[in-house]
């Protein structure tokens, strides 16, 4: 039951990310957006406020550059990727690790209930 | 979004931001040393936001965001604990990726790390209080959250930036229209997602859930 309803929340997820690459309706190759530069489609959200910032401040210079920037969008997607892989591969270990703890603590109890007559381990 | 925002908007931000940092760690260590098997639930609350925040996601407005992952930590380690952990993923992305940025390191601090939380803490206990069932709770709890933080993201650049006709409210429409509407869709999967760990956790870790008083009950299980 419980295995279902995550496997659906998952297909949702998906889903959800699927979606909108069919649903937004591609701009005509020649289009341009208020500056004159060709229409991006799913550029990142901050690159449409830094062009809103231009517009309503068309004075204001940004006054710091990052420190270091990936030498190019490959390697930023490199690096974006690295920090997933590693969070999720700490969240696997967790959860490798709590089923196996789960397993042994059940097989335990099988293996000792009928022997000590149910007075030392208790099932919580 | 590095120097995007004016120097004393970016000091007036981390001034705020830092007392909840400050807190924060105070709240983790005394959390870990009074139970330092919830160690490693704290490192995957931090793994959660890691993921999150590095999954940039279509959205129907036709550009990407990512979601935050904040939710989860809030609710099991109480709001101020998620200041530095989204504060180290902030550094991250900031040093790393030129993503955000150190000189908007405060004000996304804020947004994401304090708000986010705040609100996720908020909304999980009070659906809590409504008697809602869990899995909707900590739903409403990490999306909500995560909406939440560009919508402060948005009144953040909006007192930067008035709208020279609109004032405030017509340049705060504005980055809403670019921040919180494309977040819609992101914030349901975000509430998903933590609906599913929280699931696992639920599962395979019911008596550390219990002692961290988010699962109440047995019976409370959803």
């Amino acid at each position: 039951m419980k295995k279902r309803q995550n496997l659906l929340l998952l297909a949702a997820v998906a889903l959800l990310a699927v979606l909108p690459l069919w649903l937004v309706d591609k701009p005509a190759p020649d289009a341009v957006d208020a500056d004159g530069k060709p229409v991006e489609l799913f550029g990142g959200a901050d690159n449409q406020a830094r062009d809103l910032i231009g517009r309503i401040a068309p004075d204001y210079k940004p006054w710091f550059e990052p420190l270091l920037e990936p030498a190019s969008e490959e390697i930023a997607s490199l690096l974006f990727a690295l920090q997933a892989a590693l969070g999720a591969g700490f969240i696997g270990y967790y959860l490798g690790v709590s089923v196996t703890r789960e397993r042994l603590k059940r097989e335990f109890e099988r293996h000792n209930q009928p022997a000590d007559g149910g007075t030392g381990v208790h099932a919580d | 979004m590095e120097g995007f925002l004016p120097v004393a908007h970016a000091v007036g931000w981390s001034i705020a931001s830092a007392p909840f940092v400050a807190w924060g760690i105070r709240s983790v260590n005394r959390r870990i040393r009074a139970n330092p098997e919830q160690r490693m639930l704290l490192g995957v609350a931090a793994a959660f936001t890691f993921v999150l925040s590095a999954l940039k996601l279509p959205s129907v407005t036709g550009s990407c965001s990512h979601p935050t992952g904040t939710g989860l930590g809030a609710i099991l380690f109480g709001p101020a604990a998620m200041a530095p952990i989204g504060a180290v993923v902030l550094l991250f992305q900031a040093l790393l990726l030129a993503h955000g940025g150190l000189t908007t390191l405060g004000a996304n601090i804020f947004s994401m790390a304090v708000v986010g939380p705040f609100a996720a803490w908020g909304v999980f206990r009070l659906a809590q209080a409504l008697k809602l069932p869990f899995a909707l709770g900590i739903f409403l709890a990490a999306s909500l959250a995560d909406l939440l933080t560009y919508v402060t993201t948005s009144v953040q650049l909006a007192l930067a930036f008035p709208d020279p006709v609109g004032g405030f409210t017509a340049s705060f429409l504005k980055f809403a229209g670019i921040f919180a509407v494309a977040q819609v869709p992101l914030a349901i999967s975000e509430g998903l997602l933590t609906v599913v760990i929280f699931n696992a956790l639920a599962r395979f870790n019911p008596q550390e859930l219990r002692d961290m008083r988010v699962l109440g009950t047995p019976e409370a299980k959803a």
